[in-house]
Parts: structure tokens; C-alpha cells; sequence
């Protein structure tokens, strides 16, 4: 532990500020801003005026729970989460498609990743970087890459053998393969998992604000401690409504993709 | 129309080939050289894909190889460019081994000596037809301006003016494939691999598609070999057309030479199959009435 102890320092140090720099930044932008650039956002992941309304409302609702502050503070942790999640889910999900040998050895690896208690390494994560954001993050990462991983090896497995051998017959080396034709034919497959690593970061938020994360789950912990089914409703609202925001935005953007190859 | 193959260095050799599927094909292929069948061989679980093939292809040929389902042409085309491995043998190309090319000299070989069309177009469906018919060139590195001028000009060759910036899903049958050999000509290879690349098209397309590329052989005489189970397609295109079954050849020869003269019973019921089917006399001189 005193060995180590620098090191695990400057992990959590270096992930701190980052995620601090997101969450003042998200929390810096006027509301209005930030409710407009949803908007934005769903409109150019649906090309649907109807999609970017409701998602504007969406957002509203939050701010008119009162949970504006704390829901920006867990987006900052869901996007640093998903972006943790990607980085190591993606080149594993590439890999176990490629290794037979890797899938192999990943399965267990995953399945015990998705179902054992967070609490259980959030203890000797707790003990490491401390209590906070940092623990929180690294729990949201082991609980929300499973599926990411699961989703790039089955879309890359699931490409088209048709396409890959034309590929290879031109010459195509592993790397133009895997850039120029599987990873982009994948595609909607990967934009399901991020979907899914998204929710499942989610469905994090309590547990995090359990170790000292701030954050909606704060509101729903205060409602359990307190036995106050009123305040604890108002923080799952919070957290749903957070979820359908995310949600249909990536849904909407995952289907474009799709359409755009026409099929 | 030549009966053998003529003199001077071939432009493809399949020497001794023998392939084996399975879990251990150096042991099958053991077992083959024994004298175990193809029967015996799959009881072991392996399949005896082609069974010490020799075949020699001329410069400038064009090859047809035909034979039922399972008899062996798809894994033969895909030896050229070793998009399957031999167990056994050497397959020669251009005066290149191939069969002892390591991986940077195989993507190298693929990029500059051989192109292939395939039965199912195997055309990308996250690029526009432009971009698939410069998929070789872009492989090779060419820049986009020049790749794309140049496909163009094969995409019009082919009839394709005016779908460059379509989808391939956006076309039909004949048209997917006429992208699939405009992607194929693009790269301007000696040697052109075609897998049955008409059998998904209806009757009138493929008719249509055989004329044109029997032009543009006569056109730029690259050597192409041709797979099909089409009799008529091969009578119509070949120089010479080689019969497989079980993964050997049985007969090798022109066209009228196969149809008039089958070297056994296999080939003489194929060929009959064949003419039963069609009473029509296909639009080729070698459809002689003695035949069959």
C-alpha cells in the first residue's frame, strides 16, 4: 500500500481533474444553455424536430424537480464514465472477436463483473483512491463495460463474410479490415452497447453517491435514510428522466447510422 | 481455340495441389497420400477439398472451371489469391509463388496481381458505388483524386455513369455486380478471378453482362479465370473449360472438345444434364448436334 500509494494518488488525482473540469463547466452554463444544446443535440442525432422538443422538456422537468445542480453533477460522472468505458470496452470487444482465446477468457471475466456486488470491491476501491468521485467512477466503469465489450464482439463477429473476404481479396491489410470495413459495419451494434454502458452507468448513480459521489442519487440516499418516500421518488424521477434523455439521443443517432448504409 | 495449353511460361500453375478441411489436415493429408478416399476421409471428420490438382493456365486465357456443387471450383479460384490455404502443393502465379508468400507479400501480390469478382458482388455497403469501385486502388494507397477518376471511368464503362454517388443497396442484381467488376478492372491486374460472378442474375442480365465481358476480355486479354456451373456460360466465353469433381479434374479441354468428346461417364452425364435442360441450342458455334 505505501509503495503504491503515489501511484494510485495520480490516478485518482489526474481522473479528478478531469471530471471536476466537466461538472463546473456543466454546472457554469446557464440552464437555459445547457437545455438549448440538448436540443441541439437530439436534433442532430434524429433530424426530428419532435425528438429535440421532447428532450428539451426533458430537461426542463429536471431543473423543475429542483435537482438541476446535483443532475448536472452526475452527467459529469456518466460521461466520464462512458468515455473510460469505451477506451478499454472497445479494443477488448475488437480483440475478443479477432481471439477465440481472449472471448474464451473474457466470458467469466464479464459475467462476474455485471453480478457481483458493487460493494464488494468498493471497499478496497474506496480504501485505495479514497472515498468520492473517484471510487464512484471506477464502480460505474467495472458495472457499465460489460456490455459494450459483449455488443463490438458480436457486431464485428456478425459482419458480413461476403464483405470481409472482398476486402482481404484486394489486399486489405488487418488494419484497413478492421477500420475500413468491420469497425464501421459494426457500427450499430457498438452504438447499441455505448446505449447500454450508458444505462447501466445510470443505474450506478446511488451506489456512487453512497461513497461520497455528489450527484442525484444523493437525493434518492437522503429520501432512504430519512424515510422519505416523497424526497426518494423525486431523485429516481431525476435519474429516469436523465436515463430517457440519454437514451433516445443515442437510440436516435444509432438508427441514423443505420439508415444512412440503407439497411 | 487451343486443345493444350500452349508453350511458354503459364500465367497460373497449380502444381500437386491437395487441400483438407478439418481439425488436422497435415494428418489427413497422410492418410490421402495412402490411398484413403474422400469417403473415408470425411468419416475422419476432414473434407477433401482438392485432391493433387495440377492445372496449367496460359497468359491471356480465358479459363472456365466448372463442376456440380461441392466439387471443388470455389476453393480452386480462391488458391490464386490464397483466400484458402493448400495443405499440400505449390501454386504458382505471374512467376510468383504463391503458396510460399508470407502475409506483407500476399497483401502485395493481391494489390497489384490479382482481382476478383464474387458470386454475391461482396460489395460494402458503407460506401457509395464510387468508393467501392475504388476500393482496390484505395488499398494500394492511390490517392483520392486519381482513385476516383479512375473508377469513374470503369464505372462508365461498365454502364454506370450518372450511380456514382448511390448506395449499392440503392441497386439491382446486375448493377451491384457491374460495380463489383468495375472494382475488379479498376485495379488493372493480369489476373481476373471470377466466382460464378453471373449465377445471382436473372436470365436476360446475365446474358447482357457475359457479352460485355467477353468485350472487354477481347479488349485488354488479362487472364481470367471464370467459374461456373453454367455449360452455356463456358462454351460462350472459354478458351478452355476444365471439369472438376471431387476436387480433381476429369477432363480438360476447349469447349467443343468437352462437349463432343467427354473424357468419362461423369462428364458425359453432365454435359447431357445440361443439354436436357435446354433444348435450345446455346448461341455458340460448339453446339454441334453430335454432341451430348
Amino acid at each position: 500500500m505505501v509503495v503504491y500509494g503515489d501511484g494510485f494518488q495520480a490516478v485518482s488525482d489526474s481522473l479528478l481533474v478531469v471530471l471536476v473540469a466537466i461538472e463546473q463547466a456543466l454546472r457554469a452554463v446557464p440552464p437555459v444553455v445547457f437545455v438549448a444544446a440538448v436540443a441541439a443535440l437530439a436534433f442532430a442525432a434524429g433530424r426530428s424536430l419532435r425528438l429535440a422538443a421532447a428532450m428539451a422538456a426533458v430537461c426542463w422537468f429536471v431543473g423543475a424537480l429542483g435537482l438541476w445542480d446535483q443532475a448536472m453533477q452526475t452527467v459529469a460522472i456518466v460521461l466520464v464514465s462512458v468515455a473510460i468505458s469505451v477506451l478499454v470496452g472497445l479494443p477488448l470487444g475488437v480483440l475478443a472477436a479477432k481471439r477465440a482465446t481472449v472471448r474464451a477468457g473474457l466470458a467469466p471475466l464479464l459475467d462476474l463483473m455485471q453480478t457481483i456486488p458493487s460493494f464488494v470491491y468498493l471497499i478496497p476501491a474506496a480504501m485505495l483512491f479514497g472515498l468520492g468521485k473517484v471510487p464512484a467512477i471506477l464502480a460505474t466503469v467495472v458495472y457499465a463495460t460489460p456490455p459494450l465489450v459483449r455488443l463490438t464482439d458480436l457486431g464485428i463477429r456478425q459482419v458480413d463474410a461476403a464483405a470481409t473476404e472482398a476486402a482481404r481479396a484486394f489486399g486489405a491489410s488487418p488494419r484497413q479490415l478492421l477500420w475500413g470495413v468491420e469497425l464501421p459495419l459494426a457500427l450499430p451494434a457498438i452504438m447499441q452497447g455505448v446505449n447500454q454502458t450508458v444505462m447501466m452507468a445510470l443505474g450506478m448513480v446511488v451506489i456512487a453517491s453512497m461513497i461520497g459521489a455528489r450527484g442525484v442519487g444523493e437525493t434518492v440516499l437522503l429520501g432512504l435514510q430519512r424515510g422519505d418516500a416523497g424526497q426518494g421518488f423525486v431523485g429516481g424521477l431525476g435519474i429516469v428522466l436523465l436515463a430517457v434523455a440519454f437514451d433516445r439521443i443515442t437510440q436516435a443517432w444509432g438508427r441514423r447510422l443505420q439508415a444512412g448504409r440503407g439497411g | 481455340m487451343r486443345d493444350a495449353p500452349p508453350a511458354g511460361a503459364p500465367m497460373i500453375e497449380f502444381a500437386a495441389v491437395t487441400t483438407l478441411f478439418g481439425r488436422r489436415p497435415q494428418r489427413a493429408l497422410e492418410r490421402f497420400r495412402a490411398g484413403a478416399d474422400k469417403a473415408a476421409l470425411l468419416a475422419e471428420g476432414h473434407v477433401l477439398a482438392l485432391a493433387d490438382l495440377s492445372l496449367t493456365i496460359a497468359p491471356g486465357e480465358f479459363f472456365a472451371v466448372m463442376g456440380l456443387s461441392g466439387s471443388g471450383k470455389s476453393t480452386l479460384i480462391r488458391h490464386v489469391n490464397r483466400l484458402i490455404d493448400p495443405t499440400a502443393g505449390c501454386i504458382r502465379v505471374d512467376g510468383i509463388e504463391v503458396s510460399a508468400l508470407d502475409r506483407r507479400g500476399l497483401e502485395a501480390f493481391r494489390r497489384r496481381r490479382v482481382a476478383m469478382v464474387f458470386q454475391h458482388f461482396g460489395l460494402l455497403p458503407h460506401r457509395t458505388v464510387l468508393e467501392n469501385a475504388a476500393y482496390g486502388l484505395e488499398v494500394r494507397g492511390e490517392p483520392r483524386a486519381e482513385r476516383e477518376a479512375r473508377a469513374a471511368a470503369w464505372l462508365e464503362r461498365v454502364g454506370l455513369a450518372g450511380y456514382e454517388r448511390h448506395m449499392p443497396q440503392a441497386l439491382s442484381g446486375g448493377m451491384r455486380q457491374r460495380v463489383g467488376l468495375a472494382r475488379a478492372l479498376a485495379v488493372e491486374t493480369p489476373v481476373l478471378l471470377m466466382d460464378e460472378p453471373f449465377s445471382a442474375l436473372d436470365p436476360l442480365t446475365r446474358a447482357e453482362l457475359q457479352d460485355e465481358l467477353a468485350a472487354l476480355h477481347r479488349g485488354h486479354g488479362r487472364t481470367v479465370l471464370f467459374v461456373t456451373h453454367d455449360l452455356d456460360e463456358a462454351a460462350r466465353l472459354a478458351d478452355r473449360i476444365a471439369i472438376l469433381r471431387d476436387g480433381a479434374v476429369v477432363q480438360v479441354g476447349a469447349p467443343a472438345d468437352i462437349l463432343e468428346r467427354p473424357a468419362d461417364e461423369h462428364v458425359r452425364a453432365f454435359v447431357g444434364a445440361v443439354r436436357r435442360d435446354r433444348p435450345q441450342p446455346p448461341s455458340s458455334p460448339f453446339a454441334s448436334p453430335s454432341a451430348g
